[in-house]
């Protein structure tokens, strides 16, 4: 039986073949088949997720809700390090100073991450600004949503807040954040889905000793994470209650 | 409930006497003085099936004005504000004790009388079938939705 695993699309670019020596480490070290499929899009993962055609995942808060409360997946680690935040961006040259300074007709660019569109919304509540009144752009990728920024194409961008500081210093020079979300409670985590049930201690006890050797460490570093640390159940029972408050 | 201390009250107040389901009562001291909501964050908190608070977040202890050791084991009515109408509290009852989502806008009362506004939702934590608890989550309002609540509030409390 070959197992698929996935990665959530909201890493950077440059760290694609570092998940692939990831799922190599994973393979020999549970002496299991498993397959590595990368998504270019959030939708097409959604897609993939609901047809059945994932068994592992490291997946964004919003996608966990959805595979821990629907799909029978369990939570079993999640990288030490700060929570995930997201960040509204403008240019340097833009008259607002707060989000209350925008007005209806915004242009905003945005890619299709559900996690940081959703905290996005709520930040651009205090100004109003919703579905009705703003003209939305989808970008592929956090680094067209820069330039659509850069070139005068939208007035405001959401990105994460880790793919903001990956820009370039060039990049960063012409934008700055109208505002970042402080929300402390929603993180990205490691699931076990029914398929590999059975052996979801082994792997948990596996991901918990990683940073323990040289190879694993190299493998975490180069994925920008120090070890796994373990995640209660109910810890992730209370993050889904919170992000089914974010919709509303 | 304690009621309200003067010591800790910040600026000219007005006293209000607040009647609880259940009957009791608790005096309170209300100014003016509104805390801005802090732009990005979140307000958490999580309370057992009679609304005793039993985790809350850096936020919810800030803009309360209390210190957590304050409010865990405390009814979550200690932030009502008295301008707040008991049927918007009946009606956030009613609902997520039906298992169901309940939002809407609301005036909390600080430790120090001032009070801030915030646009809440409170969900049912419903596991293995039973509803175990409930978290609230609160985020900034407009300013144009505050308006309008607050005129609402007035109009149902009937001044």
């Amino acid at each position: 039986m070959t197992i698929n695993f996935t990665v959530s699309p909201s890493f950077p670019n440059e760290r694609i073949s570092d998940w692939y020596i990831f799922n190599t480490w994973l393979q020999r070290a549970l002496s299991l088949p498993i397959h590595l499929e990368l998504y270019n899009s959030f939708g097409a993962q959604r897609a993939a997720i609901a047809e059945g055609k994932v068994d592992l995942i490291y997946a964004n808060p919003f996608d966990a809700s959805l595979l821990v409360r629907e799909k029978g997946f369990r939570a079993i680690a999640r990288p030490e390090g700060p929570p995930d935040e997201m960040v509204v961006i403008t240019g340097t040259d833009s008259p607002a100073r707060e989000i209350r300074d925008l007005q209806p007709g915004t242009r905003l660019a945005c890619s299709d991450d559900p996690c940081v569109n959703t905290v996005g919304r709520i930040l651009l509540e205090p100004a109003n600004l919703g579905g009705d009144n703003i003209v939305e752009h989808r970008r592929e990728t956090y680094i067209q949503v820069a330039r659509e920024l850069l070139r005068g194409e939208a007035d405001i961008g959401f990105l994460p807040v880790e793919a903001f500081e990956g820009f370039s210093p060039l990049i960063r020079r012409d934008l700055r954040a109208l505002v970042t979300s402080e929300l402390h409670v929603i993180r990205h985590v490691f699931l076990v889905g029914p398929a590999l049930a059975e052996r979801s201690e082994e792997l948990t006890a596996l991901l918990l000793s990683m940073h323990e050797s040289d190879k694993g460490r190299g493998i975490l570093e180069a994925l920008g994470a120090r070890r796994w640390l373990p995640v209660q159940h109910e810890d992730v029972e209370f993050m889904i209650d919170i992000i089914s408050t974010l919709n509303q | 409930m304690k009621d309200m201390d003067l010591a800790d009250i910040a600026g000219e107040a007005v006293e209000h006497v607040l009647t609880y389901t259940g009957g009791h009562t608790r005096r309170v001291y209300v100014t003016p003085i509104e805390t801005p909501y802090p732009h990005g964050k979140l307000i958490v908190s999580r309370t057992d099936t009679q609304g005793i608070i039993t985790q809350c977040n850096p936020s919810f202890v800030e803009m309360s004005g209390y210190c957590e050791a304050e409010l865990i084991g405390q009814p979550h009515c200690l932030l009502r504000h008295p301008d707040m109408p008991a049927a918007a509290f009946r009606d956030l009852w009613k609902t997520v004790q039906a298992g169901q989502q309940w939002h809407g806008y609301v005036k909390n009362l600080r430790k120090d009388g001032g009070h801030y506004w915030v646009y809440a939702t409170v969900v049912p934590n419903v596991r293995d079938g039973k509803i175990v608890g409930f978290t609230s989550v609160r985020r900034e309002p407009s300013r144009e939705k505050v308006a309008l609540a607050e005129a609402q509030y007035q109009e149902m409390r009937g001044s």
